[in-house]
């Protein structure tokens, strides 16, 4: 009578404390409050779990929640604010593994499962397999561990359709002959962990945003797979809820991009190699410290970030020459384009370590008309999200895409290491212009030179 | 198609329509500490995980179970305490 009501009431509250909890943190007010919210939720389903009758021995239990634990809390305070792209990989490839091996336990557990839960065992482990190898690949990327740019050989995504072909044969294979059960499984899971890496390693880094965002969102579906597993309402719910955050996360990525899941994930952009330009082109270069009369004549400065402010942890000092500028009377403004960075907010979280106030963050919609009023639009490594090519020029990859128009102001200073191309391989017009001059250099280097002299 | 899962389709595809609710319309200075939140919340797996390793099934399936609750605990606290980490920096 207890076991059988109280216990699904407790995964109840569960499930209702992660949905409050979620949409506190969708407004900022709420957020801090929306975590431990979702945090009381987990512990609920965790008490709500052990104190059932089912579970007959607790040491192992006991063992594993608290090496868990313990590993989480080292990984929650270790880890740099630069290095969160990564460590979102790898957790969203833990809750894959997680949704794997719970899935498999179900295969060996003894008694034969039902045909039906065999094949939504196999749907779990295939999900849970791609989000977690997918995620270590992502992982491995953005650690620098494996190269960035865009692997694939011809014929990935054929492999990858044979793939999964392959796991629905081995599933019906495994109904007609339960005998050889485990040995179909273990080809499952493996042909599914295959699919996971080369899922993600043909998408390059810039595109991982996308990838993050996208594999968040199966770290949940595989969740709720593994609830049907089990039959379990508190997965089910929990598992759909970030399923749907997920997407709509990716969503959001796709339309900074002005390109379609299916065209990141399955096509790519087009690395143009001509170099053949007719004209050379001659970009001006200055030393930081010639700027410095432009900043101090200037009313209004707009700082845009990129990838390149994370690398070179330049955070801080774009603080400082913040701070610094506003003490002669000038307006500071931070453009944050939607895709900027290796993951969905990179720049806020890094701009909030180095306590720029967020309502100094200004989004592609509310930033854009301001440009041509301003007089000094700051660039700190980003490329193609400047490029004003996605504006007019049909033949350009990137054509299309929303970009944050800083040629638009009175003169434009790009932070960059050297004249190389951005992600998409192609050339940027930006640094021709008249109106832009480049600064070469590490960000952080160039920026504090900057406050010096401008002290 | 038992009764029992036809009441757990129902219930996946409500949630998600209830996700999609909840969450639309987060602004771009949360993307980052929702996703880690929500990624904690991902490890409700450790559900089936106590009950893999707690349930007395075969040596196997228990310690699959155990490895599931390890991870799925890293995810959990691990998730939740880095989104509290971050969501501080923008209390400031």
């Amino acid at each position: 009578m207890f076991q059988e009501i109280i216990i699904p009431i407790i995964y109840l509250l569960s499930a209702v404390f992660f949905i409050l909890g979620l949409k506190q943190l969708s407004h900022p007010r709420t957020a801090f409050k929306g975590n431990t919210t979702a945090a009381i939720g987990m512990l609920m389903a965790i008490i709500g779990t052990v104190i059932k009758t089912e579970i007959v021995s607790y040491d192992l239990i006991i063992i594993g929640l608290i090496v868990g634990g313990a590993v989480g809390v080292v990984f929650a305070k270790r880890v740099e604010m630069t290095s969160m792209p990564q460590l979102v990989a790898l957790f969203n490839g833990f809750g894959g593994l997680s949704s794997l091996l719970v899935a498999t336990a179900e295969v060996y557990k003894g008694s034969l499962p039902a045909t039906f839960t065999l094949s939504t065992i196999s749907l779990s482990i295939l999900i849970g397999s791609i989000t977690f190898s997918g995620s270590l690949v992502a992982f491995a990327k953005l650690q620098g561990l494996m190269r960035g740019s865009p692997l694939a050989f011809k014929g990935t995504q054929i492999f990858n359709g044979l793939l999964i072909l392959a796991v629905i044969v081995m599933t019906v294979f495994s109904i007609l002959n339960p005998d050889q059960l485990f040995d179909y499984f273990l080809w499952i899971i493996i042909f599914s962990l295959v699919i996971g890496y080369y899922f993600v390693v043909p998408i390059g880094g810039a595109d991982m945003p996308v990838v993050i965002a996208l594999l968040n969102s199966f770290s949940g579906l595989a969740a709720a797979a593994t609830g049907f597993v089990i039959q379990n309402d508190a997965l089910i719910i929990s598992g759909a809820l970030v399923g749907a955050s997920g997407i709509i996360l990716t969503n959001i990525m796709c339309k900074g991009m002005n390109r379609t899941i299916w065209n990141v994930l399955f096509v790519g952009i087009k690395v143009s190699t001509s170099t053949a330009e007719g004209v050379q082109k001659t970009a001006k270069s200055y030393e930081p410290e010639d700027t410095v009369v432009i900043f101090e004549n200037a009313k209004q400065v707009i700082i845009v970030p990129g990838y390149g402010m994370a690398v070179a942890q330049a955070q801080h000092m774009c603080h400082e020459l913040e701070k610094i500028l506003e003490e002669k009377s000038v307006t500071v403004k931070y453009a944050i384009h939607p895709v900027a960075g290796r993951m969905p907010g990179h720049m806020n979280v890094l701009l909030a370590e180095a306590n720029v106030a967020y309502d100094k963050l200004y989004d592609l919609d509310q930033i854009n008309p301001e440009f041509e009023q301003t007089d000094v639009a700051l660039v700190i490594g980003a490329n193609d999200v400047v490029n004003p090519a996605a504006r007019h020029d049909k033949s350009s990859p990137i054509y299309g895409m929303p970009i944050l128009d800083v040629d638009k102001s009175q003169t434009v200073f790009v932070l960059k290491r050297s004249m190389n191309f951005g992600y998409a391989g192609i050339d940027n017009e930006l640094f021709y212009k008249d109106n832009t001059i480049m600064i070469f250099g590490d960000a952080k280097d160039t920026v504090s030179r900057l406050v010096a002299e401008l002290k | 198609m038992s009764a029992q899962l036809l009441v757990e389709v129902y219930v996946f595809v409500l949630a998600i329509f209830v996700g999609f609710e909840v969450i639309t319309k987060v602004p771009p200075t949360l993307h980052t500490p929702l996703m880690s939140g929500s990624n904690a919340i991902s490890g409700i797996t450790v559900v089936g995980a106590l009950l893999a390793t707690g349930s007395g099934y075969g040596e196997l399936s228990t310690y699959l179970g155990l490895a599931a609750i390890i991870f799925a605990m890293i995810n959990i606290v691990g998730g939740f305490m880095v989104t509290q980490r971050m969501l501080k920096m923008f209390k400031k």
